[in-house]
């Protein structure tokens, strides 16, 4: 989405940067406020990009930390909220849908998969760029100080590796680190494939959950992990098959507990699922969660809670 | 001229002891995951994210040296906890202890409380130094002596034998928590005690096991509409009525017990107005509160949020009273902190036996201590160089920018992986428990 390449300034605080005057009389102001909002936008954007790809990095073994994904999920909506006001939101959304595709757009449940399965094995799904332009970003670029030009600290010290710790027991974001992403990916293929037989079988007794036509509004940040339509006409058979489902199945236990059976998406589709506008998407990842979910419900009535 | 700081007098804190393995090599089993003293100070357990408890024991002073404290020793070690798996999720539920809480002694056993994700279990811990010997229909191996050659009754004798200390479980409190349990809290009643998940509160008694009274449920109806998480409960010290709670928006809320069956509805409601200054997309996050502590005496309590500690009065709600920096120089690197997941790092704070003082950890193996009397604060580090002998520990500092001062160490050299999270301070003296990873640390002061 950013022309790669394109050095950024990132100072670290994540404050609205206030035009100090601190730029020198040389700069006009109108073009200094432009430039430190640009970068302001530049470092939202790094941050929703990161947000997202912590969301969806789930560990696959054990239920991943509510409290951490709740508050990563509400620094998710505070940046589209404000995104929203000053219009940024919108035009993303739409830069991000004319950039699709149309391969990607199949209706069929199981062609899906396993599109889904040969999409992410392509390469497509965590998207390189997210990983490295962070990386880039957050290793190589050096953040000044607030308040303090002379000392420049460098910020790759900031996620240091003790001498002592090997790479492997590294605590750092598991997107910050090459092998661990390659992991990443090697096991949501090895699931994927196992939910593409899931989901043919599935798909013929009809009670796969998919979403329906309803819409959902800017302000419900978890529907669903989706792959949005642009607008292709759909198919009145299909939706006919998927009348029935109840949409309630997408809460946000199957968001946040883990995506071990979903097919590697990138922050973008995920980013689509955000936005309010377009006309009737298919899932699949959450379709194939839906027997989770109910076992879920069922345990929950067990256990009383 | 007092040097140190904590308890108000002339406190010097000195090392005393280190337990783990100083291998460079963690095993992520050996992490230590909480430490608590018992109420008299006696006993020192940790937990550990193996599932294991350790517990040690104060030795008595030795009547040659009287001046210097008594040493812990083990006492007891038991496996707690099991991994389990979830077949039902397909998930794994973790053996690492979160919590471990004592019951007050009743009579020569005693009894902790230790929990996992989602099971809480009560331990009895008894002392075994005595054997009876001489049995009438058995001899001393256990066979069976034959009845026809028994020709005298004897009454059996107990005889010393080497100590044994047991460790059993004597309650299994399980399948009452959906979500990761994140609290428990001994009531004062002595009789209930309470466990706390990411959205609910359960109310339990000792006694039994399968049942629980569910006296919060945060939980919305619509899943997608979950914007905050409970993060930590604790019981009133004296009111067996009361407790609090506090959550990832950096509230805290006291609930009564006789108001309603159902604490949903909180009595007092504590909440510090946001500097709309400081606000940035990282706010939210940096109040959420990662522990709740009252005072001893009841009338306070303390918070901890990610770069500050608070001390509210509990008739005060619309601010806390003091507020202390733990490591305001982070505030600047919150992006990277969030990047590393650093920022998500859910420190302890804890009350010394008076009141007087209060203590919590931070990055590269510092802790920090507060005297709210003189209100000045000491930074001190848990490692093995300053691990001689009672050496007197030296006081550390992070240098803000600009010149760094010799002996200072910069902001970007501090280790994030070397995070103090859990202390604990004696009920009564001036002796700390630090977990710095896998090692425990013990700390005194001089005096005395």
């Amino acid at each position: 989405m950013f022309p790669k390449g394109t050095k950024r300034k990132f100072s670290d605080s994540g404050e609205e940067p206030v035009p100090s005057g601190d730029p020198g009389p040389v700069v006009s102001s109108a073009a200094a406020a432009r430039t430190l909002s640009s970068s302001y936008s530049l470092q939202r954007q790094s941050l929703l990009d990161m947000s997202l790809i912590k969301l969806q990095l789930c560990h696959m073994l054990v239920e991943p930390n509510l409290c951490r994904s709740v508050l990563i999920a509400n620094t998710v909506r505070q940046i589209q909220e404000e995104m929203t006001q000053d219009g940024t939101w919108q035009i993303m959304t739409q830069a991000l849908a004319a950039a699709q595709c149309p391969a990607d757009r199949l209706v069929a449940t199981e062609v899906l998969c396993r599109q889904t399965d040969a999409a992410a094995q392509a390469g497509q799904s965590p998207k390189p760029f997210s990983v490295v332009g962070l990386e880039d970003g957050y290793r190589s670029e050096e953040a000044v100080m607030e308040g303090d030009v002379e000392s420049e600290v460098n910020m790759s010290t900031l996620s240091p590796v003790s001498p002592q710790l090997t790479s492997a027991s590294y605590l750092a974001g598991p997107f910050g680190m090459g092998p661990c992403w390659e992991e990443e990916e090697e096991e949501c293929d090895e699931d994927e494939e196992e939910d593409s037989e899931e989901c043919v079988s599935e798909g013929e007794d009809g009670d796969r959950d998919h979403l329906t036509a309803d819409s959902r509004t800017g302000e419900q940040v978890f529907g669903t992990f989706e792959i949005k339509h642009p607008a292709p006409p759909p198919d009145p058979a299909l939706e006919e098959l998927f009348s029935d489902v109840d949409p309630s199945y997408y809460d946000l236990d199957t968001v946040l507990t883990g995506m071990q059976s979903a097919p590697k998406m990138g922050p973008y589709d995920l980013l689509e699922s955000l936005s309010s506008h377009g006309p009737t998407a298919l899932s699949s990842s959450s379709s194939c969660r839906s027997d989770l979910n109910e076992l879920d419900h069922i345990m929950e009535i067990i256990v009383g809670s | 001229v007092s040097a140190g700081v904590a308890g108000g007098n002339d406190f010097q804190w000195c090392f005393s002891q280190v337990k783990g393995a100083i291998d460079e090599d963690v095993a992520e089993a050996d992490i230590i995951s909480t430490v608590e003293f018992n109420y008299s100070g006696e006993l020192l357990a940790t937990g550990d994210k193996g599932g294991r408890v350790v517990i040690f024991q104060h030795e008595q002073e030795s009547k040659n040296r009287p001046h210097l404290r008594g040493e812990y020793n083990v006492y007891s070690t038991f496996q707690s906890h099991e991994p389990e798996f979830d077949y039902l999720k397909s998930l794994e539920i973790e053996e690492k202890i979160n919590k471990i809480r004592w019951l007050p002694q009743q009579n020569a056993a005693h009894f902790l409380l230790s929990t996992n994700d989602k099971t809480i279990k009560l331990w009895k811990i008894s002392e075994r130094d005595k054997r009876a010997e001489g049995y009438n229909l058995k001899d001393e191996d256990g066979r069976l002596r034959d009845p026809f050659r028994i020709t005298s009754l004897r009454v059996p004798v107990l005889m010393p034998m080497d100590l044994m200390v047991e460790a059993s479980p004597r309650r299994i409190f399980a399948n009452a928590h959906t979500y990761h349990i994140n609290s428990i809290s001994v009531n004062s009643d002595h009789e209930t005690y309470l466990s706390a998940d990411d959205l609910r509160i359960n109310l339990w008694h000792l006694e039994i096991t399968d049942r629980s009274f569910n006296i919060v449920d945060i939980k919305p109806a619509n899943m997608e509409e979950l914007t905050e998480v409970i993060t930590a409960a604790e019981c009133h010290p004296h009111q067996c009525n009361v407790f609090v709670y506090s959550s990832s928006k950096g509230t805290i809320r006291l609930c009564d017990m006789r108001a309603a069956a159902l604490c949903d509805r909180h009595s007092k409601f504590f909440e510090e107005p946001e500097d709309p200054s400081s606000r940035s997309f990282f706010s939210e996050i940096i109040s959420s509160i990662s522990d709740v502590k009252f005072s001893h005496s009841g009338r306070y309590m303390m918070t901890r949020d990610y770069l500050s500690v608070k001390v509210w009065d509990l008739n005060m709600e619309n601010r806390p009273v003091e507020t202390y920096q733990v490591h305001e120089y982070l505030r600047s690197k919150l992006c990277s902190l969030y990047e590393n997941d650093c920022i998500f790092d859910k420190f302890e704070c804890c009350w010394n036996g008076s009141d007087s003082a209060i203590m919590t950890g931070s990055y590269n193996n510092f802790f920090r201590m507060f005297d709210r009397n003189t209100r000045r604060d000491i930074t001190l580090e848990a490692s093995r160089e300053s691990s001689k002998p009672r050496a007197t520990l030296k006081p550390r500092k992070v240098s803000t920018g600009g010149k760094r001062k010799k002996d200072e160490i910069s902001v970007d050299s501090l280790d994030f992986n070397k995070k103090i999270l859990h202390t604990a301070w004696h009920p009564k003296d001036n002796v700390i428990a630090v977990a710095a990873t896998n090692n425990l640390y013990i700390f005194q002061d001089k005096i005395n």
